[in-house]
């Protein structure tokens, strides 16, 4: 699928406005229903039992206090579940939501109880005794990585691994081009540097939650709250032994997700005490096992090499990323390694990636999953040798910036690219030049996202009278039904109101993958396009049926078929509420479909730029002013792109100075709640201004790019140059809380 | 463990459930009353997702008890818009596009909206400071701010 030719011109007329989204009214008057708004007759409470300690053995574990509370009507262990062959994948999953010899992590789920009502729940699972032993843990990455750490798994090491290493490392990655070693005696200064971030939590509100029912004919219904409900149903058929076809996965409305609902931790649970129970069981999760139980994204610790001449002419690159990813092989280094230079033109460039267990839950994906620590690490060092040099950084980045045509770091070259873009408007924006006061410094960082296509169905529905509905299978995380009711109307010619877009249950429409890799817009965007461009041939066909013309003499133009050419003769437009009325005589209902596997996501870049007091009293840092510069290709709903950018700033902004996993010697959470588990809240923030550029991705008909991710990529490192220029001190360890700053400080 | 009854007003209308004695309020409108608009982010007076008044003041239900709203007055976001007409905070809120995923929204609005009450012409730091302890991790709460203070201004215009 290309960028239509004529789209650099194209004047839109629905895309690029701002209409209001249809579930807003649901949404604004609490009848939008959640993970957990839902309830089913004769339903029973589940809960989970975790456990206390981050690594042990469990010898035995006895239900049978539990099993004879009157109420308790089924207990599930690792037992009840069956044996999964060799896919590691699925076996790492059902391992997380219900641990098999061993605990692996502090709040690991290690057996399940559904009952009458929720207090009869509480008290069972009191009742419920295992036998642990205590083993050693390890929770930090560099610790794990050493000879004689605490082992989680023997033979997870895949083939990348050298011999000699801890059995907790679990694979390597390496991407580059060039020779280092020469582009770095080209320097005129060479910088090495380690960065460290802690782990922090995607900290959506809305904790995980699913309601199960499953019949002794082995059709199940599950309702939850998930980026994907495809990918619910088939890791949950997976685990459960269940064919994908009888399990009918229903999302409901999602409260935040960030990646952190990309896979199951309650759904095979629900499920399979559904069938031992043969009743429905709901499951919600409390906050604090939210964060001591799902998936956090990994902490890291970076070392980086870069070189630089003092012109600002960066002559090589060099980033070793080792990341935690909890339990489980799967940390996002992969993604570390590769998008840590990405936005930069460089002869010589390699990073080096290490994948780590340690005794932490297992990670999931959080927003642009492993680029955030990455480019805090590349965009720190670049502002530190720019300022030792007294150059402008905005300047240096431009000078090493990739544009179309760079063959980038991770091996592919660049199609038309707006990092270039976001960089001069950058430069060229009042809040570059504002004045600051004391204690006061501004930073810039750039920041780079693949984003991600992926498989993708899409119907629409030409109701008799005119109207449409759009079916789309991912979950409206943010707006996107707008969105495509938006692209569906552009391509008909028809007015937003027209048109209306459901989200399909996984037995009413084939396979969409998750809502994740910022693909909503681009892939059901394209999908959506393709689908009115169908309905749009069957409509032209039904005209020329009624005008007794050649299908190709129709042309669809402005919401109407239109005869065109010269053998068409002349026939008044036929509007399409005009073809839908009289369907039933001309063919049938009309539909369009559309389905692929999309390619062409189109990366996206941007530049931050942020203004931070920092209280050389206390070591708090105060964000006075924050500007996004943002490639989103086509805004198809400009408000929602703001919201992104805006959403995932603050959520970086988070990361750079508050939110932290902290776990204590004995390896348990200590701060598993909102009260210490700090995010921002108003109080914190300033207004977040937004530039949104467009320069068009060529994969798509409107030249939409993803949007979601890339915002959190820049915070971490915008910050920590901002708190370098107003207090001297480089923070090189995650998050900037006022204790580090202060002692920095006061050791600087 | 007997049940207490209790008989109160919620959104205006003359409600008695039975409740244990500790259930929360939020417990009982969300699983007893069928009243889901309230979330439960926390369950720990963190989040503010579970916003209702009580008697007019602000409170995280999650942290009231079902038996404590005998005799109350009661607010929810079920009560907020008057047959099909939205209040102007939710009119706004949908407006402004101050919703990302929507979960905090009703939370939000139920403290928004006892904000003006009080204060009909907050400043943005006010109203900043007032929302504090209201989570929303979508929006980095720009629109939610903007939202707010057009409703005020439309507010005392019309007023
Ligand atoms: S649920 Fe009550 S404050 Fe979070
Ligand atoms: S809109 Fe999602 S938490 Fe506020």
């Amino acid at each position: 699928m290309a960028l239509d030719t004529k789209s650099e011109t194209r004047q839109f007329t629905v895309v690029g406005t701002r209409p209001l989204r249809p579930d807003g009214i649901d949404k604004v008057t609490g009848r939008a229903r959640f993970g957990a708004d839902m309830t089913a007759p004769g339903m029973l409470i589940g809960l989970v039992l975790r456990s206390p300690h981050a690594h042990a053995k469990i010898k035995r574990i006895d239900t049978s206090a539990a099993e004879a509370i009157p109420g308790v009507h089924a207990v599930v262990t690792r037992a009840d579940f069956p044996v999964i062959g060799d896919n590691d994948f699925i076996a790492d999953i059902l391992d997380n939501c219900m641990a098999g010899e061993k605990a692996l992590y502090d709040g690991h789920a290690v057996a399940a109880i559904a009952a009458s009502s929720g207090a009869i729940a509480r008290k069972a699972l009191k009742l419920i005794k295992v036998d642990y032993e205590v083993l050693p843990h390890v929770t930090d990455v560099d610790a794990a990585m050493k000879p004689g750490a605490p082992v989680l798994h023997e033979g997870r090491a895949n083939e990348t691994v050298p011999e000699g290493m801890s059995s907790n490392v679990v694979a390597r990655y390496e991407f580059g081009h060039g020779d280092i070693g020469a582009g770095l005696a080209g320097a005129d200064r060479v910088l090495e540097r380690t960065y460290r971030t802690e782990a922090t939590h995607q900290g959506y509100i809305e904790p995980h939650a699913c309601l199960a029912q499953m019949g002794p004919d082995g059709q199940a219904d599950l309702w939850c709250c998930t980026q994907g409900q495809y990918m619910v149903r088939d890791t949950c058929a997976a685990i459960l032994g269940l064919k994908q076809g009888q399990l009918r996965v229903t999302a409901s409305e999602i409260g935040g997700g960030f990646g952190g609902k990309t896979t199951v931790f309650l759904e095979p649970v629900a499920l399979a005490l559904a069938r031992k129970s043969g009743r429905p069981v709901k499951m919600v999760m409390t906050r604090s096992e939210v964060l001591r139980a799902t998936g956090p994204t990994a902490s890291s610790s970076i070392d980086i090499k870069l070189g630089m001449t003092k012109d600002g002419r960066i002559t090589a690159g060099f980033a070793e990323l080792r990341y935690q990813g909890g339990a489980y092989p799967g940390s996002p280094v992969e993604f570390g390694a590769m998008s840590a230079f990405a936005p930069y033109d460089l002869d010589h460039v390699k990073t080096v990636g290490w994948d780590v267990v340690t005794n932490r839950p297992k990670q999931a994906a959080y927003r642009a999953p492993g680029a955030p620590m990455a480019a805090f690490a590349v965009e720190s060092a670049i502002d530190e040798l720019a300022k030792g040099f007294g150059l402008d950084p905005l300047e240096v980045r431009l000078k090493n910036a990739a544009r179309e045509g760079t063959r980038a770091s991770y091996g592919v070259t660049y199609p038309a690219i707006g990092l270039e873009a976001t960089l001069r408007r950058a430069k060229d924006h009042p809040h570059w030049t504002a004045p600051l006061g004391s204690n006061q410094g501004r930073g810039v960082a750039c920041g780079f996202w693949f984003n991600f296509g992926g498989n993708t169905c899409v119907s629409m529905n030409i109701a008799p009278d005119g109207t449409v509905n759009v079916i789309e299978g991912n979950p409206d995380i943010g707006g996107s039904r707008a969105s495509m009711s938006m692209m569906a109307a552009e391509e008909l010619g028809i007015s937003y109101d027209q048109v209306r877009t459901v989200i399909a249950d996984t037995a009413s429409l084939g396979l969409n993958d998750v809502t994740d890799g910022s693909r909503v817009t681009f892939a059901v965007g394209l999908a959506t396009i393709e689908a009115a461009r169908d309905a749009k041939r069957e409509m032209c066909k039904r005209a020329a049926m009624v005008w007794g013309i050649e299908e190709d003499a129709v042309e669809w133009k402005d919401g109407a078929a239109h005869p065109a050419g010269p053998n068409a003769g002349s026939h008044p437009p036929m509007t399409l509420a005009e073809i839908a009325a009289i369907a039933s005589n001309t063919g049938g209902p009309i539909a369009g479909h559309y389905e692929v596997n999309a390619e062409g996501a189109g990366v996206s870049f941007a530049t931050h730029m942020v203004d931070t007091e920092v209280d050389p009293e206390t070591g708090a840092v105060k964000i006075l002013r924050y500007t996004v510069f943002q490639d989103a290709g086509k805004a198809v709903h400009p408000a929602y792109v703001e919201g992104q950018f805006q959403g995932g700033a603050v959520q970086g902004i988070g990361w750079a100075l508050n939110e932290e996993y902290i776990y204590g010697a004995d390896g348990t959470l200590q701060n598993a709640g909102f009260l210490d588990y700090r995010i921002p809240v108003a109080s914190d923030l300033p207004m977040i201004d937004t530039v949104i550029l467009e320069i068009p991705n060529p994969g798509h008909p409107y030249g939409v790019r993803g949007v979601g991710e890339t915002s959190i990529v820049p915070p971490l490192a915008t910050i920590a140059n901002a708190v370098s220029a107003a207090s001297g001190v480089r923070m090189a360890d995650l998050p900037m809380s006022p204790p580090k700053v202060l002692a920095a400080i006061k050791g600087a | 463990m007997s049940r207490i009854h209790v008989t109160t007003t919620i959104n205006g209308d003359p409600v008695e459930y039975l409740c244990d004695p500790e259930e929360t309020l939020l417990d009982v409108l969300r699983d007893r009353l069928g009243l889901t608009g309230s979330k439960e982010g926390c369950g720990t007076g963190d989040c503010g997702a579970c916003s209702v008044t009580m008697n007019g003041r602000l409170v995280c239900s999650c942290l009231v008890l079902g038996a404590e709203a005998e005799g109350a007055q009661i607010a929810t976001i079920e009560g907020m818009a008057k047959g099909e007409t939205l209040h102007p905070l939710q009119r706004k809120f949908i407006e402004h596009a101050a919703l990302q995923c929507g979960i905090c929204t009703p939370g939000i609005l139920v403290a928004a909206k006892s904000l003006l009450e009080r204060n009909p012409d907050p400043t943005e730091e006010e109203a900043r400071y007032w929302l504090a302890g209201n989570l929303c991790r979508c929006t980095g709460y720009d629109k939610i701010i903007r939202a707010v203070m057009d409703a005020a201004a439309e507010m005392r215009e019309a007023s």
